[in-house]
């Protein structure tokens, strides 16, 4: 237990940046999801094949080569993050954490295009048919009527793809970001065989909790939106 | 609401004159980015044929092939063996009437599912001895066989949820035992609801293998290492991998529709919530 006492800043860094991965990038994965569905069931083919074929290719390979792919690949292309510099408290966002917020979100947004999707599918047929019968178009059909109900359906597995979002953070580890899953890494390598049981411990308490919360916020919710069919 | 047609009325000759310039902008815009990023490589001279010829050298294929996928499928059929174990054993203790058997698996199940792998792989390496020659692909196969272990007791128990209930009813009013009735009428009837999910786990479990790049774990990502640092082709060799991982992924999901469509028929595929819900709760 010595070990994170030591280093409770150490841990509290980690976390805060596991945080504020998770944050920012399951806010951009929630809206490039719904994007995303909202291509894949449009009226336009093209859009519906790039939208398909996005979604299939990045749902099929692993995240870590993703991150690879903004580590090495994306600089050739001139997407780079250098201009990010921002320091908040005892943060620094640098362009790792960027390339780590592009990564995670363009991964996460597939899988919330297909929890979206399942959300839409789950609207009853009249709901989309009544829409249409007072002249609304494609996208007031969406917006006013088939998306606020789909989201309500698709609470559980947003969840569930936000949930995996958490624990995806801890690849940025393998790219350079010092968030937590880094930080247990270090200190298991300062310390020895005796300190290692409760370091893994604490860290992983520390993933518990963040995952427990999410869980909580979205059966709170739930139970908030409701609706009796 | 199946069926996309539903969500818009068939266009009129306005609406399809619309649709036209949408699709042809959006194919403009899909191939602008596309050559962009092609042209962009060839400018870097990421396709000449240097970087690309050791994907053509059978020596290298079958170093790429036996040492790199093989290696990967290996700790990822090694994880999914030991994850149906553990799978199976939490799952029904899950399920048990014993509140002193349901609530230590649920706490188990629950903190291994909460934990990231790579969290648990980057301990369990540790723990082995990261100087061991060994340690890192053991380290990788019981971190994924911990993790998938607990997303597997969770379809379980969905599994044996999702047989009607009248088929437990019937077999204790025929005079059944609890563990036969478990053993003879609901789990073969459950591990065939179970099996697509069962699949698209081993698809995850054969992604994660990815991850081993970290603890220096063989399999695709390590002998790419070797590729790349040999030919310099760092981005050929991760299209490369990446196209393989998609493929045998595709092969699976492939699998997993065809099981679906055999053995469980028009029904949802099974899928499991990462909410915790709590220990006694029934879906």
């Amino acid at each position: 237990m010595n070990a994170i006492v030591e280093n409770l800043d150490l841990f509290f860094r980690g976390f805060g940046y596991t945080v504020a991965l998770f944050v920012i990038s399951g806010l951009l994965s929630l809206l490039l999801g719904t994007l995303l569905a909202a291509m894949r069931v449009g009226p336009i083919a093209v859009l519906r094949l790039a939208s398909s074929v996005y979604v299939t290719c990045v749902r099929n390979t692993p995240l870590v080569i993703v991150f690879a792919f903004f580590a090495f690949l994306a600089p050739v292309l001139g997407i780079h993050f250098k201009w990010l510099d921002v320091q908040v408290g005892d943060l620094n966002f640098t362009s790792f954490y960027g390339a780590a917020v592009v990564s995670l979100s363009l991964y996460t947004s597939a899988f919330v295009c297909e929890a979206m999707r399942s959300g839409v599918n789950a609207v009853p047929l009249g709901q989309a048919e009544a829409a249409r019968a007072i002249g609304l178009p494609f996208g007031g059909v969406m917006r006013e009527v088939v998306l606020p109900q789909a989201f309500r359906a698709a609470l559980p597995p947003l969840a569930s793809v936000q949930i995996a979002l958490i624990k995806n953070t801890s690849v940025a580890a393998v790219f350079g970001v010092a968030e937590a899953t880094q930080s247990m890494r270090d200190l298991l390598r300062d310390f020895g065989a005796t300190e290692r049981i409760g370091i893994f411990a604490m860290f992983a308490l520390g993933y518990v909790v963040l995952v427990e919360l999410v869980s909580l916020l979205s059966l709170r919710l739930e139970r908030r939106w409701a609706v009796a069919r | 609401m199946s069926g996309s047609n539903v969500l818009f009325d068939a266009p009129g000759p306005r609406t399809a004159r619309r649709h036209r310039l949408y699709s042809v902008l959006a194919t403009i815009a899909t191939v602008g980015v596309i050559a962009y990023a092609v042209w962009k490589l060839a400018d870097a001279g990421q396709f000449a044929g240097e970087k690309w010829e050791v994907f053509s050298t059978p020596r290298y294929l079958e170093v790429l092939l036996v040492d790199g996928l093989l290696n990967t499928v290996k700790m990822a059929a090694a994880a999914i063996v030991g994850a149906v174990v553990f799978g199976v054993v939490f799952g029904i203790g899950k399920l048990s009437e014993h509140a002193w058997i349901r609530w230590p698996c649920w706490l188990v199940v629950e903190f291994f599912r909460a934990v990231p792998v790579l969290l648990m792989m980057i301990f369990t390496w540790f723990a082995l001895g990261i100087q061991n020659n060994d340690s890192s692909f053991r380290a990788v196969v019981i971190a994924l066989m911990v993790y998938n272990g607990a997303v597997i007791a969770e379809i379980l128990r969905a599994g044996v949820l999702a047989v009607p209930r009248g088929q437990a009813e019937a077999a204790y009013a025929i005079g059944l035992r609890k563990t036969a009735v478990m053993n003879l009428v609901l789990l073969p009837q459950a591990v065939k609801i179970m099996l697509p999910a069962l699949i698209s786990q081993c698809i995850v479990a054969l992604k994660d293998t990815a991850l081993g790049q970290y603890v220096l774990a063989p399999g695709l990502t390590a002998v790419s290492k070797q590729i790349y640092l040999e030919f310099d082709n760092r981005i050929p060799t991760m299209i490369v991998i990446a196209g393989l991982y998609i493929a045998v992924n595709l092969l699976l999901t492939a699998l997993a529709t065809w099981l679906q469509r055999r053995y469980v028929g028009e029904r949802k595929q099974l899928e499991v919530s990462a909410v915790a819900a709590p220990a006694g709760t029934t879906v």
